[in-house]
């Protein structure tokens, strides 16, 4: 199937040097896109986390023992390993902006997608949501809840590239142009050190653009042919050689 | 016996009272299963052992893995009807039957196994032309219907029903068709067995089951047909053989079976040139260019011993044990033969479902291993049970074996 080339191509420059592993991307995903509370937080198997921050270890002693922590959204692949498998166009990557699609009243919850993705981005709802009375009233009204049965995955809060472009349209500027900061998922915003960056990856004025020319810039598993639309950076050596696979005589990306 | 003149002409079955104790202990399982079957409707998949990490566990390696054995009713069907092998008349009822069984079998999984089965049905109405699992419902669908037009003149040749003018001629005009619906069946099964092997070697994500191939088709497209030719014959033989035991007749005769060995033999030999190379290839070539390695590949649950199982003790040996006649000829041969070529099918099956995604791409990721739990074995035991059941009765009530008068 041909990549489709967008005009506008949403994505991410995650600066691990600079993420301390606070865990509050995580929170604001849960609560911007109303994941429910857990039933049983600690099997990580069966909880949803949309965005979901890895620890990095270079797995020497101390002194020279060191960590980086890795916040893993949803790549948003330009080439998905899991919108062309689906057998019900449950998710597609068609629309401008590049952001692949997750279209839960038409999952059947066959989890061929979950199989299909090395990144394990895309979580099944083995629960029926609840959320604790009282709690309900949190809900965000920009996102649907999800039923018991039907893979979800992260969406680059979309709901709020609907919201800026309807924004731009009512200002009369071109939806299509948006400016840096008009858009920006829930994690980008409430990172407190900055490590999340988020634009247009085809607009050189865009931060993400620069960012993602760096030679420190790596994408994960980009060996695969994922070509995802989210970057790290990282000046640490091992921590770039972390984010693919590479046979012990080959030299690490940004080398 | 109350039944006796829905029996079969001229053979010979146990009383009713005996076969109603057996169909006693078959309905036992049937209802385990039906009861794990309630409560993963009623409370969805989390009464399974499945999780994020393991989408597919044991109910897609036993669809892959009855759907491959399964295929002794396609092939066979193609080598009477088309080809023309006479002598495969013997056992071509028993392979219909084992075929609609297997089939039948994994729709029923399926409905179980996805998470919305009331939206089952949106694989026929929004259809991914792209996706090879598309493919796979639509051929499935597709075939077990001909299973089912293969098994309906069968059932119709039952004593008393062909008694009826109107069914004993409606029997006799499906025979007529039958090469036609052979033909049918050997394109759609042959279609789905390479998009089900298509589906594992499309992802291009996971390392262990991404394959190149020709055009659209990866090569474990071609594998998995080769595969399934190569162990469809000889289960659909070892059925035969386990129905012998347990009805202590003589089913079919020993020429017909080594016959069915002689072919999964020479089928096995085929398959396993091409998977050696195919294993050749991916180890050397397509790995390394992903950055990985052979070993890689292999932790300490997951090990090379699956592989050396699967290509060694139940490929080269049965390979060899089937296609020279003298080792064929043995009768304890010729089943450990069989026994072992299926071993090895599943095996191949299980790794491609389950060691897929227990291997950890990105590097900072760890293995993970599955066991499946309680719900998920019954569910499959009450397939196997269902299965056990549509042959006892099939069996007890209907002409399957045209050698049992002869040969008793």
């Amino acid at each position: 199937m041909e990549a489709i080339e967008f005009k506008v191509k949403w994505g991410m420059v995650i600066n691990i040097d600079k993420c301390t592993g606070c865990g509050a991307c995580m929170v604001a995903c849960q609560a911007e896109n109303n994941i429910a509370p857990m039933v049983d937080g600690s099997d990580k198997r069966m909880t949803l986390t949309w965005m979901l921050v890895y620890e990095l270890s270079n797995g020497k002693p101390f002194p020279e023992h060191d960590i980086a922590y890795l916040p893993r959204p949803c790549m948003q692949c330009g080439k998905p390993s899991c919108s062309t498998v689906c057998p019900v166009i449950a998710t597609t990557k068609d629309e401008e902006g590049g952001i692949v699609s997750q279209i839960y009243p038409r999952c059947i919850g066959c989890r061929y997608c979950m199989a299909a993705c090395p990144y394990h981005s895309r979580y099944f709802n083995w629960y029926d949501p609840k959320w604790p009375a009282g709690m309900e009233k949190t809900l965000n009204i920009s996102t649907s809840v999800r039923p018991r049965g039907v893979v979800e995955k992260c969406t680059f809060c979309h709901h709020r590239f609907m919201y800026a472009k309807e924004k731009a349209r009512y200002n009369g500027e071109d939806p299509m142009d948006l400016p840096e900061d008009a858009y920006i998922p829930a994690c980008a915003e409430i990172c407190p050190t900055g490590a999340i960056v988020f634009g247009n990856l085809n607009n050189p004025e865009h931060k993400v653009a620069k960012l993602a020319k760096s030679k420190y810039a790596f994408r994960l598993l980009e060996r695969l042919g994922t070509d995802p639309q989210v970057y790290y950076y990282s000046e640490r050596e091992w921590v770039r050689r972390q984010g693919d696979n590479y046979l012990p005589h080959e030299k690490t990306k940004g080398e | 016996m109350i039944d006796r003149e829905w029996l079969p002409e001229g053979v010979e079955r146990c009383s009713f009272g005996k076969f109603a104790v057996w169909l006693a202990i078959i309905g036992v399982v049937f209802a385990w299963g039906l009861y794990a079957t309630y409560r993963i409707f009623a409370n969805g998949l989390i009464e399974t052992n499945l999780d994020n990490y393991f989408g597919f566990g044991l109910w897609i390696t036993f669809d892959l893995a009855v759907i491959a054995l399964g295929a002794g009713a396609f092939f066979s069907g193609f080598l009477k009807y088309i080809v023309g092998i006479e002598e495969l008349k013997n056992i071509i009822n028993l392979a219909v039957i084992v075929g609609f069984i297997c089939y039948s079998g994994t729709m029923l999984i399926l409905t179980l196994d996805i998470g919305q089965p009331l939206r089952a049905w949106f694989g026929y109405w929004h259809p991914n032309v792209h996706s090879m699992l598309t493919e796979v419902i639509f051929c499935i669908t597709c075939y077990c219907m001909v299973l089912i037009i293969e098994y309906i003149p069968i059932i119709l040749e039952n004593r008393k029903l062909n008694q009826n003018k109107f069914i004993h001629n409606l029997a006799h005009n499906f025979h007529v068709f039958m090469p036609l619906f052979a033909g049918i069946g050997t394109f759609l099964s042959t279609f789905h067995q390479g998009s089900l092997g298509g589906m594992y070697g499309v992802l291009f994500g996971r390392p262990f089951a991404y394959r190149e191939g020709f055009f659209i088709w990866p090569w474990t497209f071609f594998l998995f047909v080769a595969s399934a030719i190569a162990s469809g014959p000889a289960f659909t033989m070892l059925i035969a053989t386990l129905m012998e035991k347990i009805t202590g007749r003589k089913l079919v005769s020993y020429e017909t079976k080594a016959l069915m060995g002689k072919i999964a033999g020479s089928l096995l030999c085929f398959y396993l040139f091409f998977k050696f190379l195919d294993t050749w290839y991916w180890a050397t070539d397509t790995l390394p260019r992903m950055g990985l390695t052979f070993d890689q590949m292999f932790n300490d649950v997951y090990g090379k011993w699956l592989l050396w199982a699967e290509l060694g003790l139940c490929g080269v040996i049965p390979a060899i044990l089937l296609v020279v006649p003298k080792f064929r000829n043995i009768p304890f041969l010729l089943y450990t033969a069989a026994i072992l070529d299926c071993i090895g099918i599943v095996i191949n099956r299980f790794v491609f479902t389950v060691q897929t995604i227990a291997f950890p791409v990105m590097p900072f990721d760890k293995w993970y291993s599955y066991v499946p739990n309680w719900a998920e074995w019954a569910t499959t035991f009450e397939i196997l049970a269902y299965g056990a059941l549509v042959l006892s009765l099939s069996y007890r009530y209907l002409p399957v074996f045209p050698q049992e008068k002869e040969l008793n």
